[in-house]
C-alpha cells in the first residue's frame, strides 16, 4: 500500500447551474463545470479566477449555502455534499467561511462579543457563561484582537477593515474547524493592512494546523499563501499544479493574463 | 515658497498645467472634519500623474475639490487652483462649464452607470460633441466611431444601447466621451474599481498609450498600487489628507523617502521574493476625524523621533519634482552598495 496522505477534502465533478431567466425564455449558466481537486491536510490552495470564472460559487458550494447540481464531496473520505445529502452540524463545524466583505458579514447592531458568542452556544461547545468568557478572550488573542476586553465590547463600526476581517476569522476558528474557505478575504482592505491578515491566516494554519481554499483575483496574494493553485476560467479548471511552478512557467494564456494583471510577469 | 514652486513642477521652464496650492477641504456637520489639508500638488503638460491613497486618505476629495465637482457638505477652506492662467476655484460657473470637458474631462468610478439607458453609444458622443464645438451631426457622428475604436470598442456599436455593453465596455465609452473634445487634462477617479482585473489593465493600458500619443496629462486617483506603479510617470502619496511625498516612478521604486510610501512599497505583494515574510504597517490608517497630531503616520511610523508628535513636517522639495513632508526622511541607499538587500527598518 502507497503512504500518500488521504485528502481531507475530495471534490469530485463537482457542477453548479443556475437557471437565468432572460428574454429568449428559461436559460441554464453553468457557474461550475465538473472541478475535481484535493485538499490535503495543512495545505493551501488557491482557487484563482477573473470575476465570474466560478471561484465563488464553488466556494457556496463547499460551504453547504448552495446545494451541488452534480457531483460529490467528500471529507475524511465519506460524503458530505451532493444529491440527497444536506450539510450536518457536524460538517459545518469542520468547514468553516470567511467572507470578502467585512463590513457586510458583520451585524451592525451587535458587540463583537456577540459574534463570537453565536458559534460557541450553536454548537454546543462551552458549558458555562466562564468558559465562555475565556473561549471569546483566546479566540480575540489569536487573530491580535487586544486588549480583549476593549474588543468585545465593541460593534463593527467602531473597528477598522482589518480588525473586522480579524473578528470574523475569530467567527470561523471559534467551532475549531479544519478548513477554512476563504473568499477574497483582504481585497476589501487598504494595501497596508493587508499583509497582516494574510500573514495571521499563514500563523494560523501553522499553529492549528488548518487547511485553506483561498479563493481570489490576485495571483500575487495566492503566492504568498498557498501551497497548490487551480486556474479557474468559466467555470473550468484550466490549469493546476504546485503556486510556484504554475507562476514560473504558466501553460494557459489565461493564467499569462491573471499574471500580467497582478503585476507578476 | 519660490523654492518649492519651482521644484515642485520640476524645475523646468515649462508652467505646470495644474496646480494646485494650499488646498484644504472640510466636511461641515455638527463639527467640521479636515478631509483635505494643505496640499499642493502639480501635474506638468503630458504626465501620466498618479494620486495614490488609502480609503479616507482625502484623495478623490482633494480632486473633485479642485475640479468644483464637490457638493455640500463638503467646503472648500482656503486654496488655489491654477489650469491654462486661471484659478478654477474663484471662476465663475459659466466659465467653468466651458472649461469641462473641453479642457478637463473627468471619468468617475461610476461612468459606466453615467450613461443614460434610453440613448444610444453614438448619441450620447455626439451630444457632447456638439454642445461644445459648431460640428454637422454628421461630422460628430464620424468622430463619435473614431473615439470608440480609439478605446477599443467596434465603430458599429455606436448604435448599441448601454444595457447592450459589458461594465468594461461602458467605462471605456465614459473614457471615450471624456476624450471627445481631445481635453489637455484627463481626469480618472478610481476608474477601473469597479471592473475586473484584466480589463483594468487592458483600460489603463490603452489610456497610456493615447496620453503618450496624443499629449494629454492624466491625473489618476487611486489606491492600488501595484497599477499605478506600472502606468504613473510621477505619483504622490497622500496619508490622511496630507501629502507624505512625491517622485518620479523610478525614484519611488529605488528609494521612497517617505516611511510609510516604503511601507506601502513593503506591502506589495508583487514585489514580493518567495519564502520571505512581507512586513506590512502596523496598526490602521487614522480617523480623518480626529487625525493624529504632529505628523499624521507617526502612530504607525517605526522612525518617528519626539518632534513627529507634535509638529506638522512640512512639505519641502528635495530634487527637482520629488516633494516630502518628513522630519526624518528615510536615506537613498547608493546604487554602488548591495542592492539587492533593501535597506531594512529596525523597530
Amino acid at each position: 500500500m502507497s503512504e500518500v496522505p488521504k485528502a481531507l477534502l475530495e471534490v469530485r465533478q463537482l457542477t453548479k447551474t443556475f437557471s437565468v431567466r432572460s428574454l429568449s425564455g428559461q436559460q441554464a449558466v453553468t457557474a461550475a463545470d465538473r472541478v475535481s481537486f484535493d485538499l490535503r491536510g495543512g495545505e493551501v490552495v488557491a482557487l484563482v479566477g477573473q470575476s465570474g470564472s466560478g471561484k465563488s460559487t464553488i466556494l457556496r458550494v463547499l460551504a453547504g449555502l448552495e446545494a451541488p447540481s452534480e457531483g460529490e464531496v467528500h471529507l475524511h473520505g465519506k460524503p458530505v455534499l451532493g444529491r440527497g445529502l444536506r450539510p450536518t452540524l457536524a460538517f459545518r463545524r469542520s468547514v468553516q467561511i470567511v467572507l470578502q466583505d467585512p463590513f457586510a458579514s458583520l451585524n451592525p447592531v451587535h458587540t463583537v462579543a456577540h459574534h463570537l458568542e453565536r458559534p460557541l452556544l450553536r454548537h454546543r461547545l462551552v458549558s458555562d457563561r466562564r468558559a465562555l468568557a475565556l473561549r471569546q478572550a483566546e479566540l480575540l488573542a489569536s487573530v491580535g484582537l487586544e486588549p480583549t476586553a476593549d474588543f468585545l465590547l465593541k460593534k463593527p463600526h467602531e473597528l477598522s477593515g482589518g480588525q473586522r476581517q480579524r473578528v470574523a476569522i475569530a467567527r470561523a476558528l471559534a467551532v475549531t474547524p479544519e478548513i477554512i474557505l476563504a473568499d477574497e478575504p483582504t481585497s476589501m482592505l487598504d494595501v497596508s493592512v493587508r499583509v497582516g491578515i494574510l500573514n495571521l491566516l499563514a500563523d494560523l494554519k501553522l499553529s492549528r494546523g488548518l487547511s485553506y481554499l483561498y479563493v481570489t483575483h490576485d495571483l500575487a496574494s495566492a503566492r504568498y499563501l498557498s501551497d497548490r493553485l487551480l486556474v479557474l476560467c468559466a467555470g473550468r479548471v484550466v490549469e493546476s499544479g504546485p503556486t510556484e511552478s504554475v507562476i514560473q512557467e504558466p501553460a494557459h494564456p489565461y493564467t499569462r493574463q491573471l499574471l500580467a494583471a497582478s503585476g507578476l510577469h | 515658497m519660490s523654492d518649492l514652486e519651482s521644484r515642485l513642477s520640476g524645475g523646468d521652464e515649462e508652467s505646470p498645467l495644474l496646480s494646485i496650492r494650499n488646498l484644504s477641504v472640510d466636511y461641515v456637520g455638527r463639527s467640521a472634519v479636515r478631509a483635505v489639508d494643505d496640499l499642493s500638488l502639480d501635474i506638468r503638460r503630458g504626465e501620466i500623474f498618479g494620486l495614490l491613497g488609502e480609503s479616507g486618505s482625502g484623495k478623490s476629495t482633494a480632486i473633485l475639490a479642485a475640479l468644483r465637482l464637490l457638493p455640500p457638505p463638503a467646503v472648500i477652506v482656503s486654496g488655489q487652483v491654477m489650469f491654462e492662467g486661471v484659478d478654477l476655484l474663484t471662476l465663475d460657473e459659466g466659465a467653468l462649464r466651458r472649461l469641462r470637458f473641453r479642457r478637463i474631462a473627468v471619468v468617475l468610478q461610476s461612468a459606466m452607470n453615467a450613461l443614460s439607458p434610453v440613448l444610444s453609444i453614438g448619441e450620447q458622443i455626439t451630444d457632447v460633441i456638439l454642445a461644445h464645438e459648431a460640428a454637422s451631426r454628421g461630422d460628430a457622428w464620424a468622430r463619435a466611431g473614431e473615439l470608440l475604436e480609439l478605446v477599443g470598442i467596434e465603430a458599429v456599436r455606436l448604435r448599441s444601447y448601454p444595457h447592450e455593453l459589458s461594465g468594461g465596455m461602458r467605462q471605456r465609452v465614459g473614457l471615450a466621451v471624456a476624450l471627445a473634445l481631445r481635453p489637455a487634462l484627463v481626469v480618472l477617479d478610481e476608474p477601473t474599481t469597479a471592473l475586473d482585473v484584466v480589463v483594468e489593465r487592458q483600460i489603463l493600458q490603452r489610456l497610456a498609450e493615447l496620453s503618450h500619443a496624443r499629449g494629454f496629462s492624466i491625473l489618476l486617483v487611486s489606491h492600488d498600487v501595484s497599477s499605478m506603479l506600472e502606468f504613473c510617470d510621477r505619483l504622490g502619496v497622500l496619508y490622511a489628507g496630507r501629502v507624505c511625498e512625491v517622485a518620479p516612478r523610478a525614484d519611488l521604486e529605488s528609494g521612497a523617502r517617505h516611511p510609510y510610501t516604503r511601507g506601502l512599497l513593503d506591502s506589495l505583494l508583487s514585489r514580493h521574493q518567495a519564502g520571505t515574510r512581507l512586513v506590512g504597517i502596523p496598526g490602521a490608517p487614522p480617523d480623518i476625524a480626529r487625525p493624529p497630531s504632529g505628523c499624521r503616520f507617526h502612530p504607525r511610523c517605526a522612525f518617528r523621533v519626539d518632534l513627529c508628535e507634535h509638529t506638522i513636517p512640512p512639505l519641502f522639495a528635495p530634487a527637482a519634482g520629488r516633494a516630502l513632508a518628513c522630519h526624518r526622511p528615510l536615506q537613498l541607499v547608493p546604487p554602488d552598495v548591495d542592492a539587492s538587500v533593501p535597506p531594512r527598518r529596525t523597530p
